[in-house]
Formats: C-alpha cells, sequence, structure tokens
C-alpha cells in the first residue's frame, strides 16, 4: 500500500508514507499517541453512519428532498421566493467568495470587502439612513438586536418595546428571548384594519417606551399609511422608531429616512435566496448617531501603503472579540454570502427593475385580490389598505380545510384562523395566478 | 523550500484597477436615478418615494465586476487558510449541488404533511449530531454558533427558572475562552466572572473552586481549550460545577479534535453547540452563513425552541426523542415514517423568525453521511496529526503542549500582527493573532486535516523565512496582495461606510 491514500476522511489527503513519515517527524508511532485524553472520558463506540461515495451521499440527499411535495408556492408572510437570475448563482458560487473566513486580513481580502462596503451603500441608498451593517442572521433577530440598542441608547428612561398586535408570532417570540436578559418587557399596539392604530399609539407614548416598531408591509401585506405620524410621535417621545421592511418593498414605499424612522431592519434575503426553509438576511441600517452601539460588522473604507483606495472592517471594538461582555452584540459568524448575492441580485435588477418588481407586487396582489373577490364565498382583501405582494382573504368554511384541498390542486396558501387565507403573488408567474384561480374556484365550490 | 531554505512559493494576488488605483465601486461604474411613479402602482403619492438611484449596469459588467472582486479574495481553495481555532477546511462542491436541489427550496410556512422530505432530513440530522456529541436531543434552529451559545445560556436560564433557582445570575466563562462567550452571557442577562488558567494553561481549579457559588448558572468551556490543550480534569471540573447545582455548556468550536475520539455528553457536559460550519466543512462564505445547533442532555430537552423535528409513530411527551438515536436508515424505505414539528413542553420559544439556515443543514448532512463514523474519527486523527506535524517544523516556540488539533506558537520579539502580514506574502493566509492572551505574540495555528505534507512544509517554510526576517522587511510587508498594509486607525477615525459617504468627501 506504499503511496496509497489512508482510508478515512476523503478530504485528508495523506498517503500511508506521507502518515508516517510525519508521525515519525512528531516522535510518536501512531495517531492515538497524539489524543491526550484521559481513558474514562474516551469514546470507543460507533455513530452507526455509514461512510458513502459522493454519488451515494448525493443520492441519499436526493431521494430524501424528493419527498417533498412540489407545489406552487403562495407563501409569504415575511419570506418570499422572487426568481433569482443565473447570474446571482454562478457568481456568488465562485470559490474564493463561497470558502474566504471573514475578513481579518483584509489586504487578501478586498474583492469581498468591497461586495459587502456595497451592500452596505445600497442598503444606505434604500433606506436613506447613514449606515447599514453587513448583515444580522434574519429579520427576527435584527428587530432583537434593535430592541437591544434601544435598551442600550435609551436605557435609562423607560424599559416598554412597544410591537403591533398583529405581528408574526416567530418574530414575536425571538424578540423576547432576546429581551429576556435585559430589564426590557415587550408591550403590543392596537392595529386598524391592517394598519397601526396611531391614535391609540399616540396615547401610550410616553418616557417609559424606548422602541416603537411598525412594519411597512405588514404582516398581513398591507402598506402602512400612517408612518410620518408614528416617527413624529416617537420623535416627540424621544422612543426609537424602528421601521421593518424588506429591499423590494423600499425599492418603492416612503423612504424611512423620510417618516423619522431611526433603525430599519427586515429580511433582506427578499433578493438573493430562494425559499430555503426560511434562511434569512437580517438587514440593519440606522443614523449616524448610533453608529459606535450599532451590532454586527461594517466594512469602511481606508487607504493602503501606496494611498489607494482599500476597504477593512472597521469599529471592531463594538465586537465581542474585541469587547466581549461589552459588545454591542454576541454576533460573530453572520450571512456575508447571503449579503453578497443580495447585492448581485439587487445589481441585476438595477433601480428600474427594482422599482418595476415592486410595482407589479403591488398591481398583481390587487389584481389577484380582485378575481379571488370576485369567487362565491370569498371576500378579499379583508382590510380596506392599498397592498403588497399579499393579502388576506376571509371564506366561507374552514380555512384550513380549504388550504389542504388546494394543496391537492399544487398550491400552497397560507390558513389563518378559522376562515381567512393568506395569498402571495412574489415570485409567482401569470399562469400559475391563473391556475390557482382555477383551484380556489373548484375547491370552495 | 528551495536549495537556500527560503519558502519558494509566493503568491501575486489580482490587482484589477482603472487608472492605476482601484476595482471602481458599482456606483462609479453607473449610477441612474429613477423616479418613482406612484401613479404606476395606483397607489397615492403620499405612499411612496419620489427617487431611487443604483448602479444601472449590464449582466456582462456585473459578471466582470464580481468575478475580479473574486480574485481579490483569498479563500481555502487559494490556499492554506490556518486560521485558529475558525477550523477552515477544504469545502467539497458536491454540497452546493445538493443545497440546490429543487427539493431544497421550500416555504417554511409550508405545512408538515407536503414537506416530509426537509423534516426527515432535519430529524436524521439531529440524530447525527446528538450521536456525535453524546447528547440526548438537538434543535437546529441557531443560525450560527453564538446564536447555538444563545441557546444554550436561554435553556439554561429556563431549566434553573422552572426548578426555583432564578437566582442563579452568574456564567463563569475561561479568560481564554472565544469572545462570543462572554457577550453571550451578558446578552443572557448574566454577570460573566472570568476564570485564570493554570500554569499549564489549562483551567486552575483552585480558582474555579472560588468562583462558584450557588449563584452560578453554568461554565462555559471548550475542550480542547484554545490553546489546543485536552482539559484533563474535565470529569473532575464537572462534578465541581454540578456540585453548586450549575450547569456545563460546551463550546463547540474545537470539536473537530474530537470527532469519534471523545464526546462532550461523556464527559459531563449538559449543553453544547455545534459549529456545523466548522466541524463539518460548509463553506464559511466570507463570514457566514453557518449554523450552530445546540444539543443537550435529557433534563434539558423541555427547554429547547421550538418547533423540532419528531417521528411521528414515536412522539414522546417529554420532548425528547428517543428514536433520535437508532433512526432507522433512511435508504431502507422510502416510505418511511411521517415526520411532525413540536413543540417542547417549556419551550423558550423561537431564536430566529423560521428554522436558521436550513441550507447550511443540508451541507453538513451530505457532508456527515459521506464520511461516515471512519470518516469523522480519521479527519480528527489527520487534523491533530497535521497541527502536531506543523509545530515540530516551525522555528517559533510553542509555550503549551501536548496540543491537539491547534497550536499557539509565540512570535517572540516579532510582532504577530506584522508576522502574519509577511506571511500573506508567501502565499498562505496567516494564523489567529495575538489571541489567546495567554501566549504573548501569539500565532494561533490550525492547518485541519485538509491539508497535505508538501503544503504544511510550505505553510512551515513560511513561518520560519519570516522568523529570520528583520522587522523593516516585515513591517513593509505585505507587498503582493492587492492591497498594502490599511490603515486600520483612519478607517475606524473617520468612518466611511458606503458610496454615499465617500461622495460626501
Amino acid at each position: 500500500m506504499d503511496g496509497s491514500r489512508t482510508t478515512g476522511s476523503p478530504y485528508a489527503p495523506h498517503t500511508d508514507t506521507e502518515t508516517a513519515a510525519m508521525l515519525d517527524a512528531v516522535g510518536v508511532d501512531s495517531e492515538e499517541a497524539l489524543f491526550d485524553i484521559p481513558e474514562p472520558v474516551q469514546f470507543d463506540g460507533d455513530f452507526g453512519i455509514d461512510a458513502r461515495s459522493e454519488r451515494e451521499a448525493r443520492q441519499l440527499v436526493e431521494s430524501i428532498l424528493e419527498r417533498n411535495d412540489d407545489l406552487v408556492e403562495l407563501l409569504g408572510r415575511g419570506h418570499y421566493g422572487y426568481y433569482i437570475p443565473s447570474l446571482v448563482d454562478h457568481l456568488s458560487d465562485r470559490s474564493e467568495f463561497l470558502t474566504s473566513y471573514t475578513q481579518y486580513q483584509p489586504e487578501v481580502s478586498q474583492g469581498f470587502l468591497q461586495a459587502l462596503f456595497e451592500y452596505q451603500s445600497m442598503l444606505v441608498e434604500l433606506t436613506g439612513l447613514e449606515v447599514a451593517n453587513c448583515s444580522m442572521y434574519d429579520a427576527a433577530t435584527a428587530l432583537g438586536e434593535a430592541a437591544t440598542l434601544a435598551d442600550r441608547v435609551r436605557g435609562v428612561s423607560g424599559s416598554v418595546v412597544l410591537v403591533p398586535e398583529i405581528l408574526d408570532e416567530n418574530k414575536r417570540s425571538t424578540l423576547g428571548n432576546y429581551v429576556a436578559g435585559t430589564d426590557l418587557v415587550v408591550e403590543t399596539y392596537a392595529m386598524d384594519d391592517g394598519a397601526a392604530d396611531v391614535d391609540s399609539i399616540a396615547d401610550r407614548l410616553d418616557e417609559d417606551v424606548v422602541m416603537l416598531y411598525a412594519e411597512n408591509p405588514t404582516v398581513r401585506g398591507t402598506i402602512e399609511p400612517g408612518l410620518s405620524a408614528l416617527g413624529d410621535l416617537a420623535t416627540e417621545s424621544d422612543t426609537l422608531f424602528v421601521l421593518g421592511s424588506d429591499p423590494v418593498a423600499l425599492s418603492l414605499l416612503e423612504r424611512p429616512a423620510d417618516v423619522g424612522a431611526d433603525v430599519v431592519i427586515g429580511d433582506a434575503s427578499v433578493l438573493g435566496l430562494p425559499t430555503a426553509y426560511g434562511m434569512g438576511l437580517g438587514l440593519f441600517a440606522t443614523r449616524e448617531d448610533y453608529l459606535r452601539q450599532v451590532p454586527g460588522r461594517l466594512v469602511g473604507a481606508s487607504e493602503d501603503g501606496d494611498d489607494r483606495r482599500a476597504y477593512t472592517l472597521t469599529l471592531q471594538t463594538r465586537e465581542q472579540h474585541i469587547r466581549r461582555e461589552r459588545a454591542t452584540s454576541n454576533i460573530c459568524t453572520n450571512q456575508a454570502w447571503v449579503a453578497l448575492r443580495t447585492a448581485i441580485h439587487a445589481a441585476t435588477l438595477g433601480p428600474d427593475g427594482l422599482v418595476d418588481l415592486a410595482t407589479r407586487d403591488v398591481t398583481r396582489a390587487r389584481e389577484l385580490a380582485d378575481r379571488v373577490d370576485a369567487l362565491p364565498g370569498v371576500t378579499a382583501p379583508v382590510h380596506d389598505r392599498h397592498h403588497v405582494r399579499e393579502f388576506v382573504a376571509s371564506v366561507d368554511g374552514s380555512a384550513s380545510g380549504i388550504a389542504t384541498d388546494l394543496e391537492d390542486h399544487g398550491y400552497a396558501v397560507h390558513a389563518l384562523g378559522a376562515d381567512e387565507l393568506q395569498i402571495c403573488v412574489a415570485g409567482a408567474t401569470d399562469d400559475e395566478l391563473d391556475g390557482f384561480v382555477d383551484a380556489l374556484s373548484e375547491v370552495i365550490r | 523550500m528551495s536549495d537556500d531554505g527560503s519558502a519558494e512559493i509566493r503568491h501575486d494576488q489580482a490587482r484589477w484597477s482603472t487608472n492605476g488605483t482601484y476595482e471602481p465601486l458599482l456606483s462609479e461604474k453607473d449610477s441612474t436615478k429613477v423616479t418613482v411613479d406612484a401613479d404606476a402602482a395606483g397607489l397615492p403619492d403620499d405612499l411612496t418615494r419620489d427617487s431611487l438611484e443604483l448602479p444601472g449596469l449590464s449582466e456582462s459588467e456585473l459578471s466582470r465586476h464580481y468575478t475580479r472582486l473574486s480574485q481579490q479574495t483569498y479563500g481555502i481553495t487559494s490556499g492554506p487558510y490556518p486560521l485558529g481555532s475558525c477550523t477552515m477546511k477544504y469545502n467539497p462542491p458536491f454540497t452546493e449541488d445538493v443545497a440546490a436541489l429543487p427539493g431544497a427550496a421550500v416555504h417554511p410556512d409550508r405545512s408538515e404533511a407536503s414537506i416530509q422530505g426537509t423534516l426527515e432530513l432535519l430529524f436524521r440530522l439531529q440524530g447525527y449530531l446528538a450521536r456525535i456529541g453524546g447528547m440526548d436531543a438537538v434543535t437546529l434552529q441557531p443560525p450560527a454558533g453564538a446564536a447555538g451559545e444563545f441557546v444554550g445560556i436561554r435553556v439554561a436560564a429556563a431549566y434553573h427558572e422552572h426548578n426555583g433557582e432564578g437566582h442563579r445570575d452568574e456564567v463563569i466563562v475561561p479568560e481564554s475562552a472565544h469572545g462570543t462567550n462572554f457577550a453571550t452571557a451578558a446578552l443572557g442577562g448574566y454577570d460573566v466572572v472570568s476564570l485564570p488558567s493554570d500554569e499549564h494553561g489549562r483551567v486552575d481549579l483552585d480558582a474555579l473552586e472560588a468562583a462558584l457559588s450557588e449563584s452560578t448558572a453554568a461554565l462555559m468551556l471548550t475542550n480542547p481549550n484554545t490553546l489546543g490543550l485536552f482539559e484533563r480534569d474535565i470529569e473532575e471540573i464537572a462534578a465541581m460545577v454540578h456540585d453548586v447545582g450549575g450547569l456545563l455548556y460546551y463550546d463547540g468550536a474545537n470539536l473537530n479534535a474530537l470527532l469519534g475520539r471523545a464526546r462532550p455528553g461523556d464527559m459531563g457536559f449538559d449543553v453544547m453547540h455545534y459549529n456545523v460550519h466548522k466541524t463539518f466543512a460548509t463553506p464559511h462564505g466570507g463570514g457566514g452563513p453557518g449554523a450552530g445547533p445546540v444539543g443537550v442532555v435529557s433534563e434539558l430537552a423541555p427547554f429547547l425552541p421550538a418547533p423540532r423535528v419528531r417521528d411521528a409513530d414515536e412522539p414522546t411527551d417529554a420532548g425528547v426523542e428517543t428514536t433520535e438515536a437508532d433512526a432507522p436508515d433512511p435508504t431502507a424505505d422510502s416510505t418511511g415514517a411521517a415526520y411532525e414539528l413540536f413543540d417542547p413542553e417549556h419551550t423558550i420559544g423561537h431564536v430566529h423568525g423560521f428554522q436558521g439556515n436550513w441550507l447550511v443543514l443540508v451541507k453538513t448532512f451530505a457532508y456527515i453521511a459521506r464520511l461516515g463514523d471512519e470518516g469523522l474519527a480519521d479527519a480528527s486523527a489527520k487534523a491533530v496529526l497535521n497541527a502536531n506535524y506543523l509545530g515540530s517544523q516551525i522555528d517559533y516556540e510553542i509555550p503549551y503542549e501536548p496540543f491537539h488539533h491547534e497550536f499557539v506558537a509565540s512570535a517572540g520579539e516579532q510582532d504577530a500582527a506584522d508576522v502574519a502580514k509577511r506571511m500573506l506574502d508567501y502565499g498562505v493566509h496567516p494564523p489567529t493573532t495575538k489571541w489567546p492572551e495567554i501566549v504573548s505574540q501569539a500565532l494561533m495555528t490550525e492547518p485541519t486535516e485538509v491539508e497535505s505534507k508538501s503544503t504544511l512544509d510550505q505553510l512551515a517554510a513560511a513561518f520560519d523565512a519570516v522568523a529570520e526576517e528583520d522587522d523593516a522587511t516585515i513591517e513593509a510587508a505585505p507587498s503582493r496582495t492587492t492591497a498594502k498594509r490599511i490603515d486600520q486607525t483612519s478607517a475606524a477615525r473617520t468612518p466611511r461606510l458606503s458610496w454615499q459617504a465617500l461622495d460626501d468627501e
């Protein structure tokens, strides 16, 4: 077997000869002798996991994933399956991007740093705020980080985080975990026909409220009409105004900076990722005032030894590896590669493409709501509001039963409560929407 | 090495530029301002923005831009990347292909009945990880290692609270621990008690005794520690922590040293996270995404995040899947058992909007299925062999041993950061520098199992070449990279974080 590769990990390149030479150089006679593990805690069992060839491992995953039904997903509520141009996959999969680490040696990481700098810049344009970090995990964790930011910048004067009563339950739950270690408490404000009830918020806002959170669009797809009023109220009461949105909606809807938002959070992976079972990219942007309290990584421009522009991670004294328990966040590994994909997707669309996409999301949601509303036993949209991407319909009969029947016809929609469906047009083709209307009319008959 | 003993491989990194300066930003190639027409969307003017200004480039222009940026980025496919504690392995591309399968792209709100494949893969990965870690139950939801730490701390807090022990307000962390441990404990609302090392670089048992009390919620520990040393007293440490009612938390960052050799669960750890992007080689992607599944002993399982996956035919009410440890061979029966989501009895709720970084989990599953028992154990054996071989070949002193998968050398009179910059010129990524602080001018080095003897020799040659160079040479480095030494101070003093900020100058 001289010169042959040692069996075991297929990615360990050692030949038997090399292994022997290396052991000899170290001065031991076996790999076992290198492990300094007391006998009582040594593991001598097995995991029962078979080794497979690459082909067999691939087939295994294929065979498992084939058990997923192939459905047209008219699903949204914060996570969207837009078509992703091939360019995004091919460029982001270039192995230098894919297989690099966090840019701790910026001189050999200029390319990735520039891509992240460009990502930050796109979010600055979309939000109108001066600072965007280069990612949190997803919208829910970004909301949690916004709350801890509010705690830091408003910590002495209050403890209430005010959120909409209609909010994605997982996002609410994640926020609860983030504030569990603080003195913050989460309270809700009322909604009026699918939008924030500005009057009741005005009554509630006082010095005890450190953060006011609103979404545009809301989880039910409605466009908030009263954001400027909320921004004014937040300013008057010295409350951090946090707005949830995403890059597609931001291409069309009111600019957060113009309505007084102090922080924008959301899921930026609406661009760049497939539905991916909810994998995300947390957007986090804020005003320059809070720069030194921002969580997460920041890429900044600087100069190199030849006075040429160069990029580097900066303001790292906020981060856990420097500041330890006084860091602004514990985040280390983030979603950098997803941010790269999002940036490429946004660049591929360009400003025209982004505005067109968002505009189509509004018009197609409206058209589909009208078509669905025309069916007997269906009323849509439930809320007398403008919508983007998705809307809620009320149905006669069991919503979950109808949703199940729709699956048999090849379509997935959300069932909400007893008698509401939420339907999303993002990512669906016109043919698929036609097919859905036909299927729904059959199912409710 | 060449005959004169110098490192013969050098690296000249791509440097794309316009007018001899730099690859222009997208915004410098094009800036297109479009007016937003509210009427087109049928919206009132006051609900829309006025305009949007972003680059509007063609596909071919973008293709060149991002290709150039990739060429100005050093990845594990560019060369060795022995970044201590970060476990930079080669990433087999087939895992990218399986993660790109159409069946992997499902919406998180799909009905359980319609995504049995996704649930089955998650269930089987829970089982794989439980067995590898010696744990009873696993959640796959945390989207990174630090997120896993946070789940571990939240679960510990919920467990103590449930038992009427909510007064425990301290978490003990060794001084040499990853910074995330401290930050996570603080985020969880705990006071952090810092634990010094003994003269051998391990946990000082007397100091631990002094730190432990009825206020102790948990001790966070990694084993081997950040010096690569196995904490030989782990059984006694576990007993001491448990005696005061605390929990023992395992930071999985160094699990690559132990696969198939030892398991955190067998050492007395109650809760652990797995950095699947390190131990199981899913790409780091320039800083993420990773995934940080958390394993726990059965007593803690009812507190894990919701939802988890279980075999619908054998659901258990305690939240522990006894079936995880002996999941049926997935190739045996394609119809299989039905899988379902469930909320553990005393769950802390969600820690991510959906179910974490699913695509990373698919890659992890494929990687583990590829290696199997034998491959996993060999990965650790070769990782430890490689670290020891490289350590034996370099001129820098290594103060603490016997080390496993990584070692911390000292640059001695040289500045470790300068040494690192100079190593870039020799075509290798340098070690982690100046950490842990236990070692003066630390060069924390982890070659992993994927490097060949000849590559390790190249690395050693780079170490040794720099060791002999004078201060002026290394202070002037790097010279063969896209950028020369970058001014970190001015970047922080005058933050310019967007192309808009550059325009304002």
